[in-house]
């Protein structure tokens, strides 16, 4: 359904890594590496959703950060609305924030306890524009109002709300400079099912009104084929699978995509039955000592000698699709 | 829907200013509203007391020593008759000024030296290696040199008490800002890696509003526990340095002083002990429930409650 070519890309990833060093001993020595992304490459174009999914531990968290310069990239470039960005400096970076925000995993933890409402969605406002005490008032009551917050919680503290009311304040936070792009960290796991909906409909509903791209970082794979155009696969650090959404969950490529879909709760009970499910076998590898040839080798269940000696290739195997498994490679 | 217009019409709270907020949960505070009433109490006692009460502090009156409480003398004397509620005054105004503003020195450097070796990871070895050095001191003789080498020349610049006072202020700021600076480091430490840091960085809020903004009123409890026990700390080192022969000339009136001069007659009259025994207690104590019920008052989380 996609015509990628003719959209215009506005955040594109190459070749990204980010290592974080173990010093270990006496001497503090570099020891090793805790590769949690590893050369991952992907585009988003204007107005899609990207989701990415992925196991605990896999490395989404922190590539969807580093795609915002929280971390400094160990390698790769990053291009976000036509600028590098992956290596300018902090205060550099500063100009280009209000193109891109994020929205966090844990909303308790993500809003400061010691600033009032007006205070934490007015933050971004006083940091990058010049707006009078009385225009930022407005500008505070209009993004409360497209959240859907009461104007009367202005005055209030963090710890007074509830889980999805937090999780609004963190949108509207986001949401206040206008930015083109938003990473969205698992904004809906620290939620109870029935707020979940309620927030990833008003994500929808922004990204509509605002012409909003996101990346939806989230390990909840029903939620993600709601709301994603397009969806990445991560495990250990890399991007096994990249495809559109109906391509992905009707026809996986990918064996570790089969196994992750085949997890996926089925309501009806026959179907839950009969379901054919791949269960892997043994632990995911550490990310500090990842095996040789493809990651995925130690656990894969169509596993083939080459696996274990060379790493596949991140290749598009159909327009669109993008897969790094030898089973494609013939 | 359909009250969208009544609400509309309605007018919204205004943001209001948080220290209103403060300054609400600061008056349920039963005990922090005693203790601030008693220390302006002990203030306008200190500093507006000698202009009421005109005998001076230094006045010998031999033929009235040692004499208990009566109308000329409600504090009684001491053994060279000078009148002890006069003395009790003035020596309020060095030992309070002295406890406030060695406090605050040590509260500055500690707060300080605490916050950026927490925030800024390059300066954490030299800041608290410094610390420890600081804390491996050996106090008594440092304070020793300190004095013998600036005692003279402070005196010849500022005259013998001013001189005296910032030596004194200075050498017990200097030796009393470790504890505060490393409780701050590791509370700083902790909010480092706290997400909304993280989400304040996404925005792009520089470093030093990144510190104000966010961290210093996060640490702000653990600098209102150390600077209300600091207070109480350099009004006792002050009177400890006077009794070392250190501090401020012997005939000049301090209430740690009065303390150690009246040790001596204990037995015969022991109201000369308890007079300034209780003002550094009681002002201490005022002064501890003050910073509790600011602690919570500056709090949202236990505000309103």
């Amino acid at each position: 359904m996609f015509d990628t070519a003719q959209r215009k890309k506005l955040v594109s990833v190459n070749g990204l890594k980010m290592y974080f060093p173990i010093h270990t001993g006496l001497l503090r020595r570099h020891t090793g590496d805790v590769k949690a992304v590893d050369d991952v490459s992907f585009d988003i174009y204007e107005g899609e959703t990207l989701g990415l999914v992925g196991e605990s531990g896999c490395g989404k968290s922190t590539c969807g950060r580093a795609v915002l310069r929280l971390y400094d990239p160990t390698a790769g470039t990053i291009e976000v609305d036509g600028t590098d960005i992956s290596t300018t400096s902090q205060s550099g970076l500063r100009k280009m924030r209000p193109v891109m925000q994020m929205v966090f995993q844990d909303p308790q933890a993500s809003l400061n306890p010691r600033m009032s409402v007006a205070d934490i969605i007015g933050e971004p406002l006083r940091e990058h524009t010049k707006k009078s005490k009385a225009e930022r008032l407005d500008r505070i009551y209009e993004l409360m109002d497209a959240v859907g917050l009461n104007r009367d919680f202005a005055n209030r503290y963090p710890h007074e709300f509830s889980g999805g009311q937090r999780q609004r304040i963190g949108i509207a936070r986001a949401l206040a400079l206008n930015p083109k792009f938003i990473v969205c960290d698992e904004p809906i796991a620290a939620l109870d099912v029935s707020i979940q909906a309620q927030v990833v409909n008003l994500l929808e509903d922004l990204q509509s009104e605002l012409g909003l791209t996101y990346l939806f970082i989230s390990h909840d794979l029903s939620m993600v084929r709601h709301i994603a155009d397009r969806v990445a696969v991560m495990y250990l650090g890399k991007v096994v699978e990249l495809a559109p959404r109906e391509g992905l969950y009707d026809d996986p490529k990918h064996p570790y995509t089969v196994a992750l879909l085949s997890a996926v709760p089925e309501p009806d009970p026959a179907a839950h039955d009969s379901a054919n499910r791949v269960i892997l076998q043994g632990d995911v590898p550490s990310p500090s000592n990842p095996p040789q040839g493809c990651n995925f080798c130690t656990r894969c269940p169509k596993v083939m000698d080459i696996c274990k000696q060379l790493d596949p290739e991140f290749r598009e195997i159909e327009p669109g699709r993008f897969v790094a498994c030898h089973l494609y490679n013939q | 829907m359909t009250d969208l217009t009544t609400l509309e019409a309605e007018t919204y709270q205004k943001p209001r200013n948080q220290w209103w907020d403060v300054w609400d949960q600061f008056k349920t505070h039963k005990g922090a509203l005693i203790g601030a009433a008693f220390f302006i109490f002990v203030l306008i006692f200190v500093f507006l007391g000698p202009i009421f009460w005109t005998l001076d502090a230094q006045y010998i009156d031999i033929r009235a020593r040692s004499q208990g409480p009566s109308w000329a003398h409600p504090m009684g004397t001491d053994q060279l008759g000078r009148d002890t509620l006069s003395r009790i005054m003035v020596g309020g105004q060095t030992s309070l000024l002295v406890g406030l503003t060695a406090m605050l020195l040590a509260l500055v450097v500690g707060t300080l030296v605490g916050v950026l070796a927490g925030y800024f990871k390059r300066l954490d070895g030299i800041l608290m290696r410094l610390t420890d050095l600081f804390l491996a001191l050996p106090l008594l003789p440092l304070l020793l040199v300190i004095i013998m080498l600036f005692r003279d020349t402070l005196r010849a610049q500022f005259g013998p008490e001013k001189g005296i006072f910032i030596l004194i202020v200075f050498v017990i700021g200097i030796t009393s800002w470790m504890q505060t600076a490393r409780i701050v480091r590791g509370d700083v430490l902790a909010l480092k890696e706290r997400e909304f840091v993280l989400a304040a960085r996404s925005i792009g809020t520089p470093p030093y509003r990144m510190i104000t903004r966010h961290v210093l009123p996060n640490v702000l409890s653990p600098i209102m526990v150390s600077a209300t026990l600091g207070i109480a700390n350099a009004i006792i080192t002050e009177s400890a340095l006077s009794f070392l022969g250190l501090g401020f000339p012997s005939d000049f009136p301090t209430w740690g002083r009065l303390l150690f001069d009246g040790t001596d007659w204990l037995q015969r009259n022991p109201e000369r002990v308890i007079w300034p025994g209780l003002a550094i207690s009681l002002t201490v104590l005022s002064v501890n429930y003050i910073g509790d019920g600011l602690r919570d008052a500056l709090d949202p989380r236990i505000r309103g409650r």
